[in-house]
């Protein structure tokens, strides 16, 4: 089970104890026409061996802050705060060399598009190599050798014959099988999935997905999973943390969100998306956009698109949706939601 | 800036369906509005730079068969490479077909020429994928949906177009104020209503949706799909629904077709290819289509294909399917399935086609 925290408490290093802790960290960009922020005190935790899926539309700040995690954010114009431990350490105030022995072996992440994230003038097999070239230093023969295991690890065929063949005579599945044996090649303790499987038609999506949980259950190492798709979350994830406009909104185990939405969001989520396993009725879409995150509403940023919303009188005091910011809370044992009525969303969805 | 509303105008759709076109001036629903008989589109693959030779053909369309109803939704799913935006683009007459023919209320596009192929491309509208790439960024909102009526003048008097324009844009949900901004002021929801408009302004029998909703947001999709509905509703319009997303096909089609490698492999109505698909490329394809609610996860058959799609300039013979099928047998080699029925209630293009629930049914 992912543990999450609200209160940053310090934690003692125990059997179980989470790999990766996320601290209210903060992500701005600065920039002429104001501040960008694009991720406003997220934190979670990882131990080995989980799957958390991170749910969020575009300029939700999913990716934001797992670039942030990573290390691979500009900074400036980011400005990133709060704290990110990794077994124990803060990633954000350790020397750059410190980090870079990191990266690789203790987290590493694969990203949506293969194709631009991997060189094109360089051989797949050498791209790979790379990895133990510079983090472990072998020869340039030996490191080939390693590659061509990897790429079998991750089952792509006649390996031996295509480690040096370029980016471009791969297939997309094909490359994101690249990218993953780069990024496991160091044997992770954490790996950052973000999108893997957009750009990639189902049935590529669902042998990546499956090569993803085999290799998690050979290694132990945690998964961290961005995605925007309700049915990749449900089928390879134990826990789930929402996100909308740089907030986490609602967390707690798949099972639990799933059957029955604690925030408004999320249940908007829900009731938007067709189902492949039903017609259904008419969808229930979100009204509006998502926020500008240079501007995003005061109160509970969900408000303006909320069906739920109280405001005024109808409000509580201090629970007026477009005035007071709804902490993150515990609305049933192991969830937590970021909304003042939660308890009216939980149950609503028994149609 | 304001959002858009779901809501309609009462003034602009009253205007627009008194309009010549309207659903009660068509024909009546059902009939057969469009048909693809062995549509083929081949691209040659040439070599050489002074002196090009041909050297092959990529089979983008090898043997389509279709037919569109009128005030129906036909949604064509495949993967990548299965030649389902080459389909929409042999339809609203972009590309010319290598061989087969279209017939649209029984009249073959290839003899079309002059007044009649013009009527055709305004009958036949297209809605396209990315609603960043689609809208020309130097023109305003304004000009173009109405850009169309520069070539069918008939449609709108100039001296209506800046009120038809803004009757438009308020039907499908932007604010009739927006006619001066440009698409970049714009979100891709937005943007997209942009494309439907555009399209509506010349008052089609058909819309070709090319992936329409591929590029938005989860919640900004489920506002474009209703939208589609109710236009489809009130002006009896007739989609064909070209995507790979198969929860939004199941949702919005009446008929499903499913292609691979350039042909149809089966067809049936929704029900019929979700519920019980009998080409072995459709329960592979509907088998990994993660599912949403928890208590249905691990009920569900899986079936992993092996490997890639083979080239299409370079087709299996036989089934083309046959390369990555368990059930393949010495006859799928030397023999192409027809697309008939076996016995299953529709058809399907496999020797050995066979029913097989794959995604489980939500019963609660």
């Amino acid at each position: 089970m992912t543990q999450f925290q609200t209160e940053p408490s310090p934690r003692v290093a125990a059997a179980g104890a989470p790999l990766l802790e996320v601290d209210d960290l903060h992500v701005e960009f600065q920039q002429r026409s104001g501040v960008v922020h694009a991720v406003n005190g997220i934190s979670y935790s990882l131990a080995a061996g989980e799957t958390l899926a991170i749910l969020g539309e575009s300029g939700s700040g999913k990716s934001v802050s797992a670039q942030a995690i990573m290390g691979i954010l500009d900074v400036p114009p980011a400005v990133v705060t709060g704290a990110i431990r990794f077994e124990g350490r803060d990633m954000l105030t350790m020397s750059e060399e410190d980090q870079r022995q990191i990266r690789g072996p203790g987290i590493s992440m694969i990203f949506q598009d293969a194709l631009s994230s991997l060189n094109p003038v360089y051989s797949v097999g050498w791209q790979i190599g790379e990895m133990f070239r510079v983090h472990q230093g072998v020869s340039r023969k030996d490191a080939k050798a390693k590659a061509i295991e990897l790429m079998d690890r991750v089952r792509i065929p006649a390996a031996a014959k295509r480690v040096d063949d370029y980016p471009h005579q791969f297939s997309g599945g094909m490359r994101q099988r690249v990218m993953i044996a780069m990024a496991i090649a160091l044997d992770p303790r954490i790996l950052i999935a973000d999108e893997p499987t957009t750009a990639l038609d189902v049935t590529v999506q669902a042998q990546v997905m499956d090569l993803l949980k085999d290799l998690q259950r050979e290694t132990g190492m945690g998964l961290i999973l961005i995605t925007h798709d309700l049915g990749v979350v449900n089928e390879v994830a134990d826990e789930v943390a929402v996100m909308y406009a740089g907030r986490i909104v609602e967390r707690g185990t798949v099972d639990d969100v799933f059957t029955d939405a604690g925030h408004p969001y999320t249940e908007g989520l829900m009731n938007s998306v067709p189902q492949v396993e039903s017609k259904g009725g008419r969808l229930q879409p979100i009204a509006g956009q998502p926020p500008n995150l240079a501007a995003i509403p005061s109160g509970c940023p969900f408000h303006p698109r909320c069906a739920r919303r109280r405001l005024g009188a109808e409000a509580a005091p201090g629970q007026e949706c477009s005035v007071d910011v709804p902490p993150l809370r515990l609305i049933a044992p192991g969830r937590e939601a970021a909304c003042h009525y939660s308890e009216e969303v939980l149950g609503a969805r028994a149609v | 800036m304001p959002e858009p509303s779901e809501s309609t105008g009462a003034t602009a759709a009253s205007a627009l369906s008194a309009a010549p076109g309207s659903a009660s001036a068509r024909g009546p629903l059902g009939e057969t509005l469009l048909e693809m008989r062995d549509l083929q589109k081949h691209f040659p693959l040439t070599q050489g730079v002074l002196f090009k030779r041909t050297i092959g053909h990529v089979r983008a369309v090898d043997g389509v068969n279709m037919t569109l109803r009128r005030g129906e939704t036909v949604g064509l799913v495949g993967e990548s490479g299965c030649g389902k935006s080459t389909v929409s683009k042999l339809l609203v007459a972009l590309e010319k077909p290598t061989g087969g023919s279209i017939l649209y209320k029984g009249k073959d596009l290839a003899s079309m020429s002059g007044r009649a192929l013009k009527q055709y491309r305004r009958e036949v509208q297209i809605i396209f994928q990315d609603p960043y790439s689609s809208l020309n960024p130097r023109m305003t909102v304004g000009d173009i949906v109405a850009e169309g009526w520069s070539v069918h003048a008939d449609i709108a008097p100039r001296k209506d177009r800046l009120k038809r324009t803004q009757e438009l844009l308020d039907r499908v949900g932007l604010n009739p104020d927006y006619v001066n901004r440009y698409p970049h002021q714009f979100s891709g929801g937005q943007r997209q209503r942009i494309g439907i408009a555009r399209a509506l302004a010349l008052q089609p029998e058909i819309i070709v949706c090319d992936e329409p909703v591929s590029a938005l947001d989860v919640s900004v999709q489920a506002q474009v799909v209703n939208l589609l509905e109710d236009l489809q509703d009130d002006f009896g319009l007739s989609y064909l629904f070209i995507a790979h997303d198969l929860s939004v096909v199941r949702h919005i089609s009446d008929r499903v077709a499913v292609m691979y490698l350039g042909s149809i492999v089966e067809e049936g109505t929704d029900e019929q290819v979700y519920t019980t698909p009998s080409h072995p490329y459709t329960q592979a394809l509907l088998s990994s289509v993660p599912l949403h609610e928890p208590h249905l996860r691990g009920q569900k058959d899986r079936i992993l294909l092996q490997g890639d799609v083979p080239s299409p300039a370079d087709p299996p013979s036989g089934c083309r399917f046959r390369t990555r099928c368990w059930k393949a047998q010495d006859i799928c080699a030397t023999e192409a399935p027809a697309l008939v029925d076996r016995g299953q209630g529709h058809p399907a293009a496999c020797h050995f086609a066979e029913a097989r629930a794959v995604v489980p049914v939500d019963v609660d």
